[in-house]
């Protein structure tokens, strides 16, 4: 039993360690060194070492143009509409119903993100908002299918996961201050502008990032909302890996994804720094 | 402000309340109500196409939430409070598996197992008759190592939140660090433990994208509902959607009194 504090950890890090190793590192590693590479005759992979797959990346430029336009206007659009129920949920309910009001946030996203978006088909399909738009003379709109439909769909699938981080900055903001702001003459929107929403940064921070980042490998909500017409690299990507069997191509397509993604959240994290937000508190997941 | 929040709770919960709604009808319309009937759950239930699917989808989300509890939480009683090189390298995969896209993480699996595959098999196959592919094991493979991520911060977070004094004062009454263990650490994580499984059992069971990549010819739940609406929506959808989200919710709420009885934040 003299097993020493150095070997237990090691015997219960070693699992966690080998699969981390096996499905993440070297799977990673495997699309690293397939970008580099060049299509077999019979689709897949051949050896070999050129930058052409990434010179190729512009055949793709479609899709990211919609990915990069339709992530950041979903991530925005998402935290327009969290941000005053966050509000109303951390500074008007009562702790009775806050609880509960917050499970029912929470509980949608929870639930297979496949079948809520399949719902908005019959909402935006002819017979939903569009028969309803009739009834006032607006003939023939046209939603399912087009980029507002994938929008609604990205709102709708992730106004949660921006909820709840306002929500937590929210939380704790000392309701003090804004009684000072009140007796010191200050208008309710100035303290608003001066006091609330600076100190709720780190939340609004937290949200979009964690949005923006599920969003820049969407492939569901444009699949099925958007009918072919409006297509993300997560779309491409399921067509050269599934139908097309173009590995390499896809592992550039892939590698390009994560550095846009990468350089784009940085950019994010340096500019909201800048705007005085503080510490992010990533401690969501 | 009132008004808002009631709009929209109505945003979240009008297309579930419809797809309820139309599971029930009688009609052949999926996107209408034509009378009341249970006859859809019944076409659900008996297809043998669906039932499949859910058994290898509640397979694979058992297997891969007992691999990766397990695993996950061995992980997280190993790195709390530990320094140095080994614990920065398991932070950084632990959020690399977190960060990167379901999406690349599926094809990086997929091509990384075909081409192990193809290099193992031509020397396995002649050897002991079993050839390797994708399936249930790159499943649970795949799923596994997300949740397990997740439950390594779960059961950390609960770690870090202990009382030391309470294990100093086991271990200064003689117990051996074994028994501290078990009758003091572990009472105080098990909430966060049994959370983290019922959060890993429901993301495998909802799990689409990295399914889709590595499933190989195997068929899950989420992969049978995608491809039945690829060819149009049917009231059959409807009923099978319902049950899984009724399923879904009460693993949920069943995680969130998990969380509620360890005191821990609610998270989402």
């Amino acid at each position: 039993m003299a097993m020493t504090r150095s070997r237990a950890r090691a015997l219960l890090l070693t699992p966690a360690g080998l699969w981390y190793a096996a499905m993440l590192l070297l799977p990673l590693a495997v699309v690293l060194i397939f970008s580099f590479g060049e299509r077999s005759q019979i689709g897949g992979y051949a050896p070999g070492f050129t930058l052409e797959q990434y010179a190729n990346l512009p055949a793709r430029f479609a899709a990211f143009r919609n990915t990069l336009t339709l992530a950041p206007l979903g991530t925005l659009a998402s935290l327009l509409i969290a941000y005053p129920l966050a509000y109303y949920l951390a500074v008007k309910v009562t702790p009775k119903w806050k609880t509960m009001l917050l499970v029912l946030v929470i509980v949608p996203f929870w639930t297979s993100i496949l079948i809520r978006s399949y719902a908005w088909i019959f909402l935006l399909g002819g017979k939903g908002i569009p028969a309803f738009l009739a009834m006032f003379g607006l003939e023939d709109v046209r939603l399912l299918n087009t980029p507002f439909a994938v929008l609604v769909g990205i709102v709708y699938g992730y106004l949660p996961l921006m909820v709840f981080p306002i929500y937590v900055a929210l939380e704790k903001l000392d309701k003090r201050l804004l009684e000072a702001a009140a007796d010191l003459g200050t208008p309710p929107w100035r303290a608003f502008l001066q006091i609330t929403l600076p100190l709720s940064m780190p939340g609004v921070l937290t949200g979009s990032m964690l949005v923006f980042i599920l969003l820049m490998g969407e492939f569901l909500i444009p699949s099925i909302l958007g009918g072919g017409k409006v297509f993300f690299v997560g779309n491409a990507l399921v067509d050269l890996f599934l139908q097309s069997r173009n590995w390499p191509f896809g592992s550039a397509v892939a590698v390009g994804l994560v550095l846009v993604m990468l350089v784009t959240v940085g950019l994010y994290t340096r500019a909201a720094k800048r705007f005085g937000a503080g510490r992010d508190d990533a401690a969501l997941m | 402000m009132r008004l808002y929040a009631l709009a929209v709770y109505a945003f979240l919960y009008l297309p579930i309340a419809i797809i309820a709604l139309f599971s029930f009808s009688a009609g052949r319309s999926a996107s209408s109500m034509q009378g009341f009937s249970l006859s859809w759950y019944g076409r659900a239930l008996n297809n043998p196409f669906v039932m499949e699917a859910l058994w290898t989808s509640v397979k694979v989300a058992f297997l891969s939430a007992c691999l990766a509890t397990v695993v996950g939480t061995m992980a997280a009683l190993a790195l709390t409070g530990m320094k140095g090189r080994v614990r920065r390298v398991f932070d950084l995969a632990v959020q690399i598996a977190v960060m990167i896209p379901g999406i690349v993480i599926g094809i990086a699996t997929l091509i990384a197992l075909v081409t192990v595959f193809d290099l193992v098999n031509p020397w396995l196959e002649p050897l002991t008759g079993l050839k390797l592919s994708l399936g249930t094991g790159s499943l649970i493979g795949a799923h596994g190592l997300f949740t397990m991520s997740l439950v390594v911060l779960l059961v950390r977070g609960r770690m870090e939140t202990l009382d030391p004094a309470l294990i100093e004062a086991s271990n200064d009454l003689g117990a051996t660090p074994f028994g501290t263990f078990r009758q003091v650490t572990f009472p105080q994580i098990l909430p966060a433990i049994l959370a983290g499984f019922l959060l890993a059992f429901t993301f495998s069971f909802d799990d689409f994208i990295i399914a889709f990549f590595v499933a190989g010819a195997e068929t899950t739940l989420p992969i049978y509902v995608f491809s039945s609406i690829r060819r149009g929506v049917t009231p059959e959808i409807n009923a099978i959607g319902t049950m899984v989200m009724a399923a879904s919710l009460i693993v949920l709420i069943g995680a969130q009194l998990m969380l509620r009885r360890s005191q821990a934040r609610p998270r989402p």
